[in-house]
C-alpha cells in the first residue's frame, strides 16, 4: 500500500504549525511521540503511521479556525472519531494534522415530539439509543462496534449493521448536520424537517469518508422500539438451500429485522467460545429476527417456518423469551472474537452481492481458500447480500499477510463480477482504494473527484483515501479528455 | 427557434450535450414533460426529450431491484411491479391535477430528478432513499455511472443522492436502478373528525410516537376535507385527521383497534377500508383537495412536525390561504390567490428559525421569478451549490436557472 509522498516542506514547518495550533487550542494539542502513538492506526491495524500532530478541539469555532489555517498554509487534515474504521479511513499521514472529535461528546437535544436527537459527533452510537431507551425509542443503525464507534464516524462511513435490512443505513436515518468545510466555513444542512431545499448535500456527506468536511453536529431520526421481537435459528445441510430460503422469505414479501448467515467454521468457532446453543451437525445457519406489532411477529414466524420446511430444513428453533433471543444473537455477535481465538490474525472482508448469488459465491470462496492455503469462516448479512468472510492467517509467517490480502482482493473482485460492490459498510479507505478501478471507469471516478473538488479544491482533507489516483482539480476542470487516454501520466499513482 | 432533440439512445444524448457545450447552447431536459411548470422560468435554447429512452432492463423481484431507462413511464413500472405484488414504497405523486395532462404519465427519470415522494415518506423515506444507482451524461459531455444494484453499498461517494432532486442541472440520467418493496397485504385508515390544527397534529404525533407502525399521517381542515372524493371524509363537513396502517391482515386489524382506542378521547372515529384508503391517500399525495381554483399559487413546505400548525397560523395572520398537512404535520400544502405577490417571503419568515423550506410548485412565470421557487440558500451553502454546478456543468448547458439563478 503506497500512500502519497509526505510533503517534506510541511514536515520541516512542524514546530511552527504546532505553535499556530496551540494558539487556537491551548493544551489540546498532542505532539510528543508517546502521545502520538495512540493515534497511529484505526481498526485496520495492519497500517500504521504517526501523524504530524494531533489536535482535540472542543468547539466548532476552533475546528473552523484550524481548517482555515490549514487551508491557507496547505496542511493536510485527517479526521478521526473513535478510530474503529476497518478500512483505514482514519489512518494518519506523516504530513497531516490528525483532528480527533473525541471531545464533542454531548447529546444536545432529545425531541420526542419530532422523533429526533441532536448530538455532537463524538457520542457513541449505542449511547444515543441508551439516552432515549426509557421513553421506548432507539436509533436504528447498529454497527457491531456500536459500543465504541462514534456517531460522526457512522455518518462519515454510512454505517450499517444487522438491522439495516429493515430500517436502513445511517443515510436513511439522518436528518441534519452541522459541518465545517476545509476553508473554515460552517454550514448547516437539514434539521428536524425532512428533505432539503436544494442539492442533497446531507446525502452526499454521508459515506464521504472524511474527504468533504468535518462533521460537528448531527440530527438523527429515532424510532419507537417494536412491540415484539423474536429470533429464529434455521439450519441447512447445504448453502444452496439456505440461499434459497433467504430469497424465498424476501420473495414472500417479508422484510425481517435482520437475517444473518454463518457457515460451518463460523458456527463451530462461536459455539466453542460462547455456547449459544447452535447445532454443530449442519452446514449453514440462518439467524432471522422478526420485529414489529405483537400480533404480526408470530404470524410471520409461522410463514417462515413453512418456507423453511419446504426447503427441507430439519432444524428450526424459535426464541421463547428475551433471554433466549439474546443467546441466539450472542453467537453471531461474538463471531469475530471467536475466530480471533482460533487464529493468530484474521482479515475481515466486506463486499456486497445480489442475494441470489450467495450459494455460488460461497463455493468460489471455498475454492479460493484452497488456492491461497488459508482458512476462511463466513459470516454474512444475508438479507442484504453483505458478505464478511474472515480470512485466517498468521502475520509472523512470511508471506501470509500478503496472501490474505490477495485472497480478500479476489473475493471483492468476485463480488463486482457478480453484480455487487467492493464495500457494503466498512468503506473504501486505504484498504479497497486500489480496487476502485475494478468497479469504476476512469470517467466514473473523475465525477466523484469533481464532487471532492467542489468541497475541497486543494485536496487537503483525508488525501490518499478512496481514490487510487490523485487528480489536481485544475486538471479535472478541463473539458473533453478522450476516453482511455489517461491524462497526465506523470501524476503519482499509489 | 428552439430545436427539439429526440435522442434514440445514450450515444445520442452524449452527442447532444457535447454539441451544446461546443455551440454554447443550453438544453432543457424533459421526459414526459409533466412537471415543466416546476422551477424558475428561464431562456433555454433547445429541448431534449428523453422519453424515447424507455424500457425496463432488469427486474428481479426476489432481489427487490429494478433498472429502467430514464424515460420509462412510471405507470409501466408500477404495473410490472404489481404483477409480483410489489410497489414503489416512496409513493411518487402524480401531479397531473396540478399541472394538467394525462394521469400517471410521468417518467422514472422525472421522479428521481425531482426527488418526489408521498405520504409514506415518514416511515419509508423519499426517492433519494431508493435510488441505488444510475447512468448519466454530465454537463461536460462525459458518460458515467455511480452506485450499483445492491442496497448496502458504500463504494465511493453517493452520487445517486447528488442527482436525485437536482432537477437535471448536473447531468442527464439515462438509466436508473431503484429498490422496490413488497406490497402490503392489507390497508386500513383510521379517521378522527372535528379537531383543530393543533389538536389534530397532537393526535397524529401520538400515533407516530407509538409502536403501531403508522406509515402515513395527514390532517385536512374542514374547508379542504369537503373537497375529498371519499364520502366518509367529505360528507361530515368537519376537519379530518387520518393515519394509514398496512401489513399482514391480523396485524393491521389489531393496530387499527389500538389506534381507535387511542383516539376515542379526541372525537368521533371512523375507519376506511382498502378502496377508500387508496382514494384518500392518492388525493393527499397528489394535492387534489387544494386544487379547486386553477389560478391559485401552490406551495409545499417542509418543517419540523411540531411546528406545522404554528407555521400555518403565522401565515394565516398575514394572508388568506388554505392549507393541509401530511407527514404528521411536517409537510404543508398551501394555496393562495394566484395574483398575490410576496407570498414566498411571508412563508419563509413563518418557517423562521424552526428550520425547513418552502417550494413554489405552481404559479405564473412572474410569480416564480419574484418568489424564488426553491428556498433561498444561506450564502455559504449557495457557494457550495455553485461550486458543484461548476464542476459538473461548467458551461451551464443543462437546465440552467431552473433551480436557482446561475445554477
Amino acid at each position: 500500500m503506497r500512500m502519497p509522498k509526505p510533503d517534506t516542506a510541511i514536515i520541516s514547518q512542524r514546530p511552527k504549525i504546532i505553535r499556530y495550533l496551540k494558539e487556537i487550542l491551548g493544551d489540546n494539542v498532542i505532539s510528543d511521540p508517546a502521545g502520538l502513538r495512540a493515534y497511529e492506526c484505526d481498526g485496520l491495524s495492519a497500517y500504521r503511521q504517526l501523524p504530524l500532530v494531533v489536535v482535540l478541539p472542543e468547539t466548532t469555532k476552533q475546528i473552523s479556525a484550524i481548517l482555515k489555517c490549514c487551508n491557507e498554509t496547505g496542511v493536510k487534515v485527517v479526521a478521526r472519531g473513535a478510530g474503529t474504521s476497518l478500512s483505514g479511513g482514519a489512518l494518519p499521514l506523516a504530513d497531516a494534522v490528525l483532528l480527533g472529535l473525541g471531545k464533542f461528546s454531548q447529546i444536545l437535544d432529545i425531541d420526542y415530539l419530532n422523533r429526533a436527537v441532536v448530538t455532537q459527533p463524538g457520542v457513541t452510537n449505542l449511547s444515543i439509543s441508551e439516552a432515549v431507551s426509557d421513553e421506548g425509542f432507539y436509533f436504528a443503525p447498529d454497527p457491531s462496534s456500536q459500543i465504541v464507534c462514534s456517531i460522526g464516524g457512522n455518518v462519515a462511513e454510512n454505517a450499517g449493521g444487522v438491522h439495516c435490512l429493515k430500517y436502513g443505513l445511517t443515510t436513511n436515518n439522518l436528518l441534519g448536520l452541522e459541518m465545517v468545510l476545509m476553508n473554515g466555513d460552517i454550514i448547516k444542512l437539514g434539521g428536524k424537517h425532512l428533505g432539503s431545499g436544494g442539492y442533497d448535500l446531507l446525502g452526499i456527506m454521508t459515506g464521504s469518508e472524511g474527504l468533504l468536511g468535518i462533521i460537528t453536529e448531527v440530527t438523527l431520526r429515532i424510532l419507537k422500539k417494536p412491540e415484539a421481537t423474536c429470533c429464529m435459528l434455521i439450519g441447512f445441510d447445504n448453502v444452496t438451500l439456505a440461499g434459497n430460503c433467504v430469497a424465498a422469505i424476501i420473495g414472500a414479501g417479508i422484510v425481517p429485522g435482520g437475517m444473518e448467515m454463518m457457515d460451518k467454521s463460523a458456527i463451530h468457532a462461536t459455539e466453542e467460545f460462547v455456547q449459544a446453543g447452535y447445532p454443530l451437525d449442519i452446514e449453514v445457519l440462518l439467524i432471522v429476527e422478526l420485529d414489529g406489532p405483537s400480533v404480526e411477529v408470530p404470524h410471520l414466524i409461522e410463514r417462515i417456518k413453512n418456507i423453511a420446511h419446504e426447503l427441507e430444513s430439519d432444524y428450526i428453533r424459535v426464541s421463547e423469551n428475551e433471554a433466549e433471543r439474546e443467546k441466539f444473537w450472542a453467537g453471531r455477535k461474538a463471531a469475530f472474537s471467536a475466530i480471533g481465538r482460533i487464529t493468530p490474525d484474521y482479515y475481515c472482508v466486506d463486499g456486497t452481492i445480489p442475494r441470489g448469488r450467495l450459494p455460488e459465491v460461497l463455493v468460489r470462496i471455498g475454492e479460493m481458500s484452497k488456492k491461497y492455503k488459508l482458512r476462511v469462516a463466513n459470516v454474512f448479512h444475508a438479507g442484504d447480500g453483505n458478505l464478511h468472510p474472515l480470512i485466517m492467517y498468521d502475520e509472523n509467517k512470511v508471506g501470509e499477510l500478503k496472501r490474505a490480502e490477495e485472497f480478500g482482493s479476489e473475493i471483492l473482485k468476485l463480488c463486482v463480477d457478480m453484480g455487487g460492490v467492493l464495500t457494503g459498510e466498512h468503506g473504501v479507505g486505504v484498504e479497497k482504494r486500489d480496487l476502485m478501478e475494478k468497479m469504476f471507469s476512469e470517467e466514473d471516478l473523475k465525477q466523484q473527484q469533481r464532487l471532492k473538488c467542489a468541497f475541497d479544491p486543494h485536496g487537503l482533507l483525508n488525501p490518499g483515501k478512496v481514490f487510487p489516483t490523485l487528480h489536481r482539480c485544475a486538471e479535472l476542470g478541463r473539458m473533453h479528455v478522450h476516453r482511455g487516454n489517461i491524462p497526465f501520466p506523470d501524476i503519482p499513482r499509489y | 427557434m428552439a430545436k427539439r432533440l429526440i435522442p434514440q439512445n445514450t450515444k445520442d444524448v452524449l452527442e447532444i450535450v457535447r454539441a451544446a457545450v461546443n455551440d454554447k447552447k443550453s438544453v432543457e431536459i424533459i421526459g414526459a414533460g409533466t412537471k415543466r411548470g416546476w422551477g424558475r422560468p428561464n431562456e433555454i435554447s433547445d429541448l431534449m426529450n428523453i422519453s424515447t429512452l424507455s424500457g425496463i432492463s432488469l427486474y428481479e423481484p426476489k432481489e427487490l431491484v429494478l433498472t429502467a431507462k430514464a424515460g420509462t413511464p412510471i405507470n409501466n413500472i408500477i404495473q410490472t411491479l404489481s404483477q409480483n405484488h410489489q410497489q414503489i414504497a416512496f409513493e411518487p405523486p402524480d401531479f397531473s391535477s396540478l399541472y394538467g395532462g394525462e394521469k400517471n404519465h410521468g417518467t422514472l427519470g422525472g421522479i428521481i430528478a425531482t426527488n418526489l415522494s408521498g405520504p409514506r415518506r415518514i416511515q419509508s423515506g423519499a426517492a433519494r432513499d431508493y435510488c441505488l444507482g444510475f447512468e448519466a451524461i454530465s454537463g461536460r459531455g462525459e458518460k458515467f455511472k455511480s452506485g450499483g444494484r445492491v442496497v448496502k453499498n458504500v463504494t465511493g461517494f453517493d452520487l445517486s443522492k447528488l442527482l436525485t432532486g437536482s432537477f437535471g442541472t448536473l447531468a442527464v440520467m439515462t438509466s436508473v436502478t431503484i429498490k422496490v418493496s413488497p406490497s402490503p397485504d392489507k390497508t386500513r385508515t383510521v379517521l378522527v373528525y372535528g379537531l383543530d390544527d393543533r389538536m389534530a397534529i397532537q393526535a397524529l404525533s401520538e400515533t407516530l410516537q407509538s409502536s403501531f407502525e403508522v406509515n402515513a399521517a395527514a390532517y385536512m381542515p374542514g374547508d379542504i376535507a369537503t373537497n375529498s372524493s371519499v364520502s366518509y371524509v367529505a360528507a361530515p363537513g368537519l376537519s379530518v385527521a387520518a393515519v394509514r396502517l398496512q401489513g399482514p391482515g391480523p396485524s393491521v386489524d389489531a393496530r387499527c383497534q389500538a389506534i381507535r382506542n387511542l383516539w376515542q378521547s379526541y372525537g368521533e372515529v371512523e375507519e376506511l377500508h382498502s378502496h377508500n384508503s387508496f382514494g384518500l391517500w392518492h388525493e393527499i399525495r397528489d394535492v387534489d383537495p387544494l386544487l379547486n381554483n386553477k389560478q391559485d399559487q401552490i406551495w409545499r413546505l417542509s418543517v419540523a412536525p411540531s411546528e406545522g400548525a404554528n407555521v400555518v397560523a403565522r401565515v394565516r395572520n398575514k394572508i388568506q390561504s388554505k392549507a393541509y398537512f401530511d407527514w404528521g404535520g411536517g409537510l404543508i400544502w398551501l394555496a393562495a390567490d394566484g395574483d398575490l405577490m410576496g407570498v414566498g417571503k411571508i412563508l419563509r419568515s413563518a418557517i423562521g428559525s424552526g428550520g425547513g423550506h418552502a417550494t413554489l410548485l405552481r404559479a405564473s412565470s412572474e410569480l416564480r421569478l419574484e418568489s424564488s421557487v426553491f428556498q433561498p440558500q444561506e450564502p455559504k451553502v449557495s457557494c457550495l451549490t455553485k461550486s458543484i454546478k461548476e464542476n459538473f456543468d461548467p458551461e451551464r448547458v443543462l437546465n440552467p436557472g431552473r433551480m436557482y439563478e446561475g445554477i
